[in-house]
C-alpha cells in the first residue's frame, strides 16, 4: 500500500471522525447551555437532579457510557440502537454537553449581576436580557475554555472505535493488521491539522470580540 | 382615603423591607410632586439604596404602597395590585446607577437605543412601520446624547469611554423610555473627583426642565442647591423630611445634626 492509497483509506475514516465531531458539537453546545440553566435553576429539586447527572457523566469514564449506551438498550428493552455510529454520537453528545455546561455555568455566572439589573431597569424580559446583554459577554469569557474543550474533542472521537465505529483511528488499525505500522503514526497529522485550523479559529473568534471589554 | 394631588406624581406609604431579620426600611413615607427633585441622604447602610431598589423593583418590599400619578404599582394589602405585571412598573421608573452599567459591547447610542426598540417590538403596529419606528428611536437617542453632550461620543464602547462619560451616557439611556421619575442611586460615588462635575451639571440641568427625579447622594452641597426636598434616613426610617434650608440649617433631630457635623468636619 502506497502513501497514496493509505492518505486516501485514512481519510475516509477521518469522514466519520469530523462527522462525529461536527454532529457532537451541534447538539452538545446548545444542550450544554440548557444544562447550565438546570443546574442554576432556583427550584432546588431540578437544580439537584441536574448536579448529580452532570457528576454521574464527568465521573465515569466516556469509554464506559458509548459501550453502556450501545449495549444497554438492547440488552434490557430488546432493541438496539440503530447503528454503532448514532450509539456514538448520543454518549458524545451527553458527555460533552455537561461538560459544557460547566462552562457556561462559569461563564454567567462570571458576568456581574448589574448588567441584570439594568437590563431589569429598562424593562427588558429575561429572555432579552439574556439573549442581547449577557450571551455575547458570556462567549467572549468563555473562548479559552471552550477551545479547550473543542480539542480535545477531536482527539476524543477515537473512543468511538470501542464499540467499532470506523473511524480514523480504526481504519489505522486495520491496516496494521494487515502488516502495515506506520499509518497508525501518519493519523496524527490529520489530528494535528484539525487542531491547528481550530486554533486559528478560536484566536480569530477571541480578536473579534476584542472590540469591547467585559 | 387620602384627596388625590393632582401634582403628586409618586407616592410612597409604610413602604417596609427586611433583610433576614434586620429591618432595612421602617415604614418609609414621602411624596414626590411633578417637576420635583428629591435627594436621599444619610450615611452608608442607612437604607437609601434599599429604598431606590423598591421603587425600582429590583427588590420587593415586604410592606407598604406605591403610587405613580394616582396609579398603585405595590399595596401589600390590596392582592390584585400585587400582582400586576412587574416589567410594567418598572417602565414608570428610570435607574442610574452607581457603576453605570453600561452595556460592554454596544456603543454609546445602541445603548441608549436598545431597549426603546426591543420594547418598540412589542408593538401591534411595529411589522408595518419597522423603518420609522426604527429611525424615530434613534433619533430621539441621538437628541438624548446631545443633550447630555455626547453627540461625538455616539459610536465609542462603553471602555474608550470616561467614567463621567459613562454615567452621562447611562442617564441619557435611563431616560431613553420617558420614565416618570428618574431614579439616581449615588451617581457621582464612583468617579474620581474632577468628572463628578459633568454628571451633576447634566443632572442640573434636568432639574431645570422640571424631570421628577429621586437622586441618593453623597454630595450635600449639590443636594442643597438642587432638590426641592430632603430626605434624610437613618437606620431604615425616615428622620428628616422636608426643604433643604430647613433639614441642613435648621435640623429637628440629633441624628441630622450629628450626621452634618460628620460630614463638614471631613
Amino acid at each position: 500500500m502506497g502513501l497514496w492509497n493509505v492518505t486516501l483509506s485514512l481519510w475516509s475514516g477521518f469522514q466519520t471522525t469530523l462527522l462525529l465531531f461536527f454532529l457532537t458539537l451541534a447538539f452538545a453546545l446548545p444542550l450544554g447551555l440548557l444544562i447550565s440553566f438546570g443546574s442554576m435553576s432556583k427550584f432546588a429539586p431540578l437544580r439537584y437532579a441536574v448536579k448529580i447527572f452532570v457528576w454521574i457523566i464527568r465521573g465515569t469514564p466516556l469509554m464506559l457510557q458509548i459501550i453502556i449506551i450501545f449495549y444497554v438498550p438492547a440488552l434490557f428493552f430488546g432493541t438496539p440502537i440503530s447503528t454503532r455510529f448514532i450509539a456514538a454520537v448520543i454518549a458524545f453528545v451527553i458527555n460533552y454537553a455537561c461538560y459544557f455546561s460547566e462552562i457556561y455555568r462559569g461563564g454567567i455566572e462570571s458576568i456581574s449581576n448589574s448588567q441584570f439589573e439594568a437590563g431589569q431597569a429598562l424593562g427588558m424580559t429575561k429572555s432579552q436580557i439574556f439573549f442581547r446583554v449577557i450571551l455575547l459577554q458570556v462567549i467572549k469569557r468563555i473562548a479559552a475554555p471552550m477551545s479547550n474543550e473543542v480539542i480535545t474533542l477531536v482527539k476524543d472521537t477515537a473512543l468511538a472505535r470501542v464499540i467499532a465505529v470506523v473511524e480514523i483511528i480504526r481504519v489505522a488499525e486495520n491496516i496494521m493488521s494487515g502488516g502495515l505500522i506506520w499509518p497508525l503514526f501518519y493519523t496524527a497529522v490529520f489530528f494535528l491539522l484539525s487542531v491547528g485550523i481550530l486554533t486559528l479559529m478560536f484566536g480569530f473568534l477571541e480578536k473579534k470580540l476584542s472590540y469591547f471589554r467585559a | 382615603m387620602v384627596a388625590l394631588n393632582e401634582k403628586v406624581v409618586l407616592e410612597v406609604k409604610r413602604l417596609s423591607k427586611k433583610f433576614d431579620s434586620s429591618d432595612v426600611l421602617k415604614s418609609v413615607d414621602f411624596t414626590l410632586e411633578e417637576g420635583e427633585t428629591l435627594a436621599i441622604i444619610g450615611s452608608s447602610g442607612s437604607g437609601k439604596t434599599t429604598l431606590l431598589r423598591c421603587l425600582n423593583f429590583l427588590e420587593r418590599p415586604d410592606a407598604g404602597y406605591i403610587s405613580v400619578r394616582g396609579n398603585a404599582l405595590f399595596d401589600s394589602e390590596d392582592h390584585n395590585v400585587s400582582k400586576k405585571d412587574i416589567r410594567q412598573n418598572r417602565l414608570h421608573f428610570g435607574l442610574v446607577f452607581q457603576s453605570f452599567n453600561l452595556f460592554p459591547q454596544y456603543t454609546a447610542l445602541k445603548n441608549v437605543v436598545l431597549a426603546p426598540e426591543l420594547l418598540a417590538k412589542e408593538r401591534k403596529d411595529y411589522k408595518a412601520n419597522k423603518k420609522s419606528v426604527i429611525e424615530e428611536i434613534r433619533n430621539d437617542g441621538l437628541k438624548l446624547l446631545e443633550q447630555v453632550g455626547l453627540s461625538e461620543r455616539r459610536d465609542y464602547y462603553p471602555h474608550q469611554l470616561s467614567g463621567g462619560q459613562q454615567q452621562r451616557v447611562a442617564i441619557a439611556r435611563a431616560l431613553a423610555l420617558k420614565p416618570d421619575i428618574l431614579c439616581f442611586d449615588e451617581p457621582t460615588s464612583a468617579l474620581d473627583p474632577e468628572l463628578t462635575g459633568e454628571v451633576l451639571k447634566v443632572i442640573r440641568s434636568l432639574a431645570a426642565t422640571k424631570k421628577s427625579m429621586v437622586i441618593v447622594t453623597h454630595e450635600m452641597q449639590f443636594a442643597r442647591d438642587v432638590a426641592d426636598k430632603i430626605l434624610f434616613m437613618d437606620d431604615g426610617a425616615v428622620i428628616e423630611y422636608g426643604k433643604p434650608e430647613d433639614v441642613f440649617d435648621n435640623p429637628s433631630s440629633d441624628r441630622m445634626k450629628k450626621f452634618l457635623e460628620r460630614y463638614n468636619s471631613i
